[in-house]
């Protein structure tokens, strides 16, 4: 981990208010791992102050040969344009400079090689499911990504998935895409035809705590990737815990998010008490 | 430039400090949260986290908001407690050449008295700093900050609990911050910060609810510094023991003001959260200011201000 000042070499509109950011980032690629976060903030003055955290969408390389530069390293973030600063981050260009500090947090388990893998991504929630996808296809896993949305527009980067080798399951809440209904039905069907599955899952906090029961009444193993404001990212101003199992006032068991984080085994948390507390995207950005 | 470099040195309370920079308690963790990314022994000081008798919870989520120019926090002084500091954070403090200060708190007036007497011979530790300020628990904190013989009552306990340098840090919520300073001092403290955090709000429009589950929470950054200079300035008038001035220092042209107005030293807290790296490029350029403007010693920056 380390603090990145550097530049942005693209970023662009990819869906109604969804951004891809690809960022310059020399040795990053090699230290980061699949549901590591990053935190970021332009190199402005203080329209905002704080860095925003951002999972890591993928890494790579433009090749030496390109418009005869040096190979260039970066990572790419997306993002959803929801409050003041993510508005900044979207109107910035090729050139502008911004600070990212990382890679940050802990990562997925890749689990058991060659056992069946479900990734449950709700909106914005796919983006660590990617290099995630691709680690666990590299170990011989199979890989489902089961992805929802509100709307056709919620869902992103399905032939990236494709690409890569992932079969691809999509449902809309309206039935604009895919299959109608929550992901977590497509989920029940999918776990009832694998039950051996491993599920990893990344969304709004109604959809985890709906994978979560319905994961702990199948006895599937999950690991849940969240969210929480934050402030530093590091560790130090505990400002992103969340409750652990077995928390209460006399035994407090608050985890940092960004430190025992960003994913957990979902078994770690207490999901009966308000979990995560952080009101996030209040289940409205999905 | 001068053939020599000039001088950061400054001594508070009988601590000598290679410079006047140290991080603001609860916004530097214990160091170790840091360390992968500064160098903790180029610190003036390090201060930590509150400490409490008894770890302690802190308060529901979401614990943190960011206003204009700041941000408001009810962390709820969450911390594991003194004992498992003393274990598990020390052995670090003992590869450090950088002076480490403890800052802590109690619920009550024995709390205050125990911690104390438990931190009294850990050598690790050079001095405490007591936290009579903080907005975010209900008992204790505040009550002892905002009260002149509370107040007194308290330091005169610590005092007497051990022999460290005893800094006292100081509410700014409060009519005259002075008269709590001539307080702290006539009860024996050796030193005072100036300023914890100040009490504030936000409102989210749609929910029309708090945007901390708290509902209030203390405000820093940016957007206190003012505030903070004028009290740090009123302080130094007020009293003869050294003064550490706080609130929103994000470069060194903004330490400067604490300086200039008097303070002996600085602690940068927010700014931490938004680069890590700030209280390293704060010190190079406290030397840099000095060069430019011809100085030795930044000793000849303290308390300069020409009205
Ligand atoms: C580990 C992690 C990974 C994330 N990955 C992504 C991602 O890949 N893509 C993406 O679009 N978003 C992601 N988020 C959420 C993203 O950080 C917030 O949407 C963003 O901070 C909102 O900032 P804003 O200034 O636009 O919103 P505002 O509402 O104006 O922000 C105000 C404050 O609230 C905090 N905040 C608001 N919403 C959230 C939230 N949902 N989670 C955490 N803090 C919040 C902000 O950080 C800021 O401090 C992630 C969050 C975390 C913790
Ligand atoms: C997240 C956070 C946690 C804090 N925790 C403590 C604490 O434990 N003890 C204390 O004395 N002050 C605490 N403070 C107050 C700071 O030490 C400092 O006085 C205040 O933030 C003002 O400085 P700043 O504007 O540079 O941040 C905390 C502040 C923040 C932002
Ligand atoms: S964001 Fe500061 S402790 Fe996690």
């Amino acid at each position: 981990m380390k603090n990145y000042a550097t530049i942005i070499l693209s970023n662009q509109e990819i869906s109604p208010a969804y951004f891809r950011m690809r960022i310059l980032t020399p040795g990053f690629a090699a230290v980061a791992a699949p549901g590591q976060f990053v935190m970021v903030r332009p190199e402005l003055g203080l329209p905002t102050m704080l860095r925003r955290p951002f999972g890591i969408f993928r890494t790579g390389c433009l090749p030496a040969e390109c418009e005869g530069l040096p190979p260039r390293e970066y990572m790419e973030i997306l993002y959803k344009v929801v409050g003041e600063g993510t508005r900044i981050l979207s109107e910035l260009h090729q050139g502008d400079r911004v600070e990212l500090l990382g890679p940050l947090g802990n990562g997925f388990d890749l689990g058991a090689p060659g056992r069946e893998k479900l990734l449950v991504g709700g909106g914005i929630g796919l983006v660590p499911l990617f290099m995630l996808g691709e680690a666990l296809l590299a170990q011989g896993s199979r890989v489902r990504l089961l992805m929802g949305g509100r709307t056709r527009d919620d869902i992103l980067a399905l032939t990236e998935f494709e690409r890569s080798g992932v079969e691809t399951y999509v449902s809309t809440d309206d039935g604009s895409f895919g299959e109608a209904g929550l992901v977590t039905k497509v989920l029940e069907r999918k776990l009832r035809k694998y039950p051996d599955a491993e599920v990893y899952a990344c969304g709004p906090m109604p959809m985890l705590r709906a994978v979560a029961d319905l994961c702990a009444s199948l006895r599937a193993d999950l690991q849940v990737s969240l969210e929480a404001h934050m402030a530093c990212g590091v560790g130090a101003c505990l400002g992103c815990v969340v409750k652990g199992v077995g928390h209460s006032e006399a035994t407090p068991r608050y985890l940092c998010t960004c430190k025992a984080g960003p994913v957990f085994a979902a078994a770690a948390l207490d999901w009966e008490r308000a979990t995560v507390a952080s009101d996030g995207c209040g289940g409205e950005c999905k | 430039m001068p053939a020599t470099r000039p001088s950061l040195a400054v001594e508070i309370a009988g601590l000598k400090l290679q410079n006047p920079v140290m991080p603001a308690s609860g916004t530097f963790g214990y160091g170790e949260e840091y360390a992968p990314y500064l160098d903790l022994n180029r610190l003036g000081a390090l201060v930590t986290k509150g400490l409490s008798l008894n770890p302690k919870a802190g308060n529901p989520t979401p614990r943190i908001a960011e206003t204009t120019s700041g941000m408001l926090n009810a962390i709820g002084l969450q911390n594991v407690g003194v004992s498992e500091f003393i274990q598990g954070k020390t052995p670090l403090y003992r590869q450090l050449t950088t002076p480490v200060i403890a800052n802590f708190f109690g619920n009550t007036l024995e709390e205050y008295g125990e911690v104390a007497r438990r931190l009294a011979d850990i050598p690790e530790i050079a001095a405490v700093e007591l936290n009579i300020s903080c907005p975010n628990v209900k008992q204790g904190g505040i009550v002892f900050g905002t009260e002149p013989t509370a107040a007194a009552q308290v330091v005169t306990l610590v005092r007497k609990a051990l022999q460290k340098p005893l800094i006292v840090k100081l509410t700014p919520n409060v009519t005259d911050i002075t008269v709590i300073a001539r307080a702290v001092e006539e009860a024996g403290a050796d030193a005072i910060s100036c300023i914890n955090t100040l009490t504030g709000m936000a409102i989210d429009v749609k929910s029309r609810k708090a945007k901390i589950a708290n509902r209030t929470g203390g405000l820093s950054g940016p957007a206190i510094r003012p505030v903070a200079v004028r009290m740090t300035y009123q302080v130094v008038q007020a009293v003869k023991i050294p003064v550490i001035g706080i609130g929103g220092i994000m470069c060194a042209r903004d330490a400067l003001e604490f300086l200039i107005v008097g303070a002996r030293a600085v602690q940068v807290g927010t700014a931490n959260f938004i680069d890590p790296g700030v209280m390293m490029t704060i010190i190079d350029d406290l030397e840099q200011f000095l060069v430019d403007e011809g100085l030795t010693d930044i000793n000849q920056v303290i308390g300069s201000f020409t009205g």
